[in-house]
């Protein structure tokens, strides 16, 4: 289609400012990071790395990064194994409710965060009795990064087809070689780009943790939220903010590149 | 399903026993039943050919063979040993696949080696038989490469080198051909035909394209509806077609009903009649009133030339008989013709009685 010219012209303004509108704030974020005055008053009246000198020897701070980096690992390798196994499950084999299962897994990243949280909290504390701990946390963070994974891997089996499969297989190896040497190296580049995301996902996510961990974990989204109102802290906040942005935005950047098809975040 | 199946392997088979048989297959998808009750023998070293439009279970049958579906009813005896239930790996078949299904991630000497590597052969020697087999193909110099660095007729070779690598006793082709433009396809034919006589094993092929089946095959089943219509040589096939729908699908024939056959042939019946056994003569100065007469075994019957289309070697030309039906005639373009008949030319058109055939009646729809 061909746009006259004030047509694009208005279209390529209205694009500068929706992102505009979308990532000022963020700058403001990180370079209120260096911002030499404590109250944060704009413009910036000089440069310092003091407020990333006090984030680095701040003991809360950097306890809520280790914590949140676990959390995020561990439920992204449980979403990466149980996400594969399901989508080769669901792509690869036809069985009874196959497509209502389907539907389960995909289900919970649709769900409101709150619904989750309650939910899982009712779970752990009222049925099964548990403490909520570090382990709450990632079981209720893995319910959601499964789906990036999922959708993900899903993708590209359905891109590759099983025909590869099944020369494998005419060839003489069984299910284990065929998995090892001929399916997972197709599937490597969709595992790392869901992996990422996964990682992102659950490495900002607020609302089913402040549910689902204990009077012990902090996990640094929750550190911020409570450090957030504290004048003094507000400098820290600010690094650790910027720190946040980064990782999570390095792993989609990269998860975009590495899957064309990523259907990862809704 | 049998159930005679006892721990202890059968005994190898004696060399007499047929390399492939197939005993009262039967597959449905949901509800549609790909393949309906076929029986088949295939014997070793046979280039044997499935020939059939697309839908009519040729495809499953070979994936039957192969071991890609299960058989609802029915048995595959490879060899004489039942492998019915066996999976793939399990069975001494290779298959070349539509679309090749080479390894993407890997270079072609690796998909070739693929077979042996997963047989547990040692490096040194899978990579010598691989470049050996690359070899036969052709393509010993193109080791290195990517499956997507290649055209499409390499990869078509690089799948077969990959499949006989292993020396399978039957060699499974599925459409292998129907990728490549008409000029490659013609030539891997060719070295299709010569790798089956040289390798002496058993090729199954599927194709659409009966021309196809014709050349290469010592014998072809033709398939409708998931049974076999008609099995036989080429030759068989070609000349004797048991029913209209081979006739028409197998190359092309004039296909007379019982009426036109009472009235031309002086026959019942339904009859065929294949292009090229048809002469025509000018018209113009012998014409007579009767419009059909048969002298000696000959049938010569007056015609109105309706179009007449060039093809290169030959020239098909359409006949209004005025008995009735229209005729589709083939001249070669080098033979006795001078000057090609034009529209609206009155010819004689002359064809032997015994060249037309007469067709079981059950198909006739």
């Amino acid at each position: 289609m061909i746009l006259s010219r004030r047509v694009r012209w208005a279209l390529g303004a209205l694009t500068v400012l929706v992102l505009a509108f979308l990532y000022l704030p963020l700058l403001v974020v990180v370079v209120n990071s260096f911002n030499a005055n404590q109250a944060m008053t704009w413009p910036p009246s000089g440069f310092t790395l003091e407020w990333w000198e006090r984030a680095a020897n701040s003991e809360g701070a950097r306890d809520a990064v280790w914590t949140s980096v676990q959390i995020a690992l561990v439920a992204t390798a449980i979403a990466l194994l149980l996400g594969t196994m399901l989508s080769l499950a669901l792509q690869r084999y036809r069985f009874f409710g196959r497509s209502t299962v389907n539907l389960l897994v995909i289900l919970p990243i649709a769900l409101p965060g709150i619904i989750t949280g309650i939910a899982l909290n009712n779970a752990f504390t009222g049925i099964l009795d548990l403490r909520l701990t570090v382990g709450t946390v990632i079981i209720a963070h893995a319910t959601f990064c499964i789906v990036t994974v999922f959708n993900n891997v899903q993708a590209r089996l359905r891109r590759v087809g099983g025909s590869l499969e099944e020369a494998s297989a005419d060839l003489g190896a069984g299910m284990w070689t065929t998995f090892r040497l001929v399916t997972f190296p197709q599937l490597r580049s969709a595992l790392l780009a869901g992996g990422l995301l996964a990682f992102a996902l659950s490495f900002d996510e607020i609302i089913v943790t402040t549910f689902t961990a204990g009077a012990g974990v902090t996990t640094l989204p929750i550190w911020i939220f409570n450090n957030m109102f504290r004048p003094n802290q507000a400098p820290v906040v600010n690094v650790v903010a910027v720190v946040l942005i980064i990782v999570s935005i390095v792993p989609i950047w990269l998860a975009q590149r590495l899957s064309g098809d990523a259907e990862g975040r809704p | 399903m049998t159930v005679t199946e006892t721990a202890d392997r059968p005994p190898r088979p004696a060399p007499e026993q047929a390399a492939i048989s197939l005993r009262g297959l039967r597959k449905e998808f949901g509800d549609v039943v790909a393949v309906d009750g076929v029986d088949l023998d295939i014997e070793h070293g046979e280039f044997f050919s499935m020939l059939g439009p697309s839908g009519s279970g040729k495809t499953t049958v070979l994936r039957l063979i192969a071991g890609f579906e299960r058989a609802d009813v029915g048995t595959v005896t490879l060899g004489g040993t039942d492998v019915t239930t066996r999976a793939p790996f399990e069975r001494d078949v290779n298959t070349v696949f539509q679309d090749y299904a080479l390894f993407p991630h890997m270079n072609v000497l690796d998909n070739v080696a693929y077979g042996l590597r997963v047989r547990g052969v040692r490096k040194a020697q899978r990579r010598a038989r691989a470049l050996e087999a690359l070899g036969t193909v052709q393509l010993g110099h193109l080791a290195d490469r990517r499956p997507n660095q290649l055209s499409g007729g390499q990869r078509q070779r690089v799948a077969l080198a990959r499949a006989i690598v292993v020396e399978p006793s039957v060699l499974l082709l599925d459409e292998p051909l129907g990728a490549l433009d008409l000029k490659l396809r013609e030539q891997m034919q060719v070295e299709l035909k010569a790798l089956q006589r040289n390798l002496g094993i058993t090729f199954v092929f599927v194709t659409h394209d009966q021309e196809e089946a014709l050349t290469l095959s010592d014998r072809v089943a033709v398939f409708r509806d998931g049974r076999i219509v008609q099995l036989g040589t080429p030759q068989e096939v070609y000349e004797e077609p048991r029913d209209p729908y081979v006739a028409s699908f197998v190359g092309t024939s004039n296909l007379f009903d019982s009426a036109v056959s009472q009235q031309i042939l002086g026959r019942a019946g339904i009859h065929a009649l294949r292009p090229e056994k048809v002469t025509l003569t000018d018209a113009a100065a012998t014409r007579t009133d009767e419009p059909v007469r048969v002298t000696d075994g000959v049938v010569e019957a007056l015609g109105v030339v309706a179009e007449t289309i060039y093809l290169g070697a030959a020239h098909r030309v359409i006949v209004d008989l005025e008995a009735g039906p229209r005729l589709v005639v083939l001249e070669q373009t080098a033979g006795a013709l001078a000057a090609p008949e034009h529209r609206g030319d009155v010819v004689w058109a002359r064809w032997a009685l015994d060249d037309v055939v007469p067709l079981s009646a059950e198909a006739d729809q």
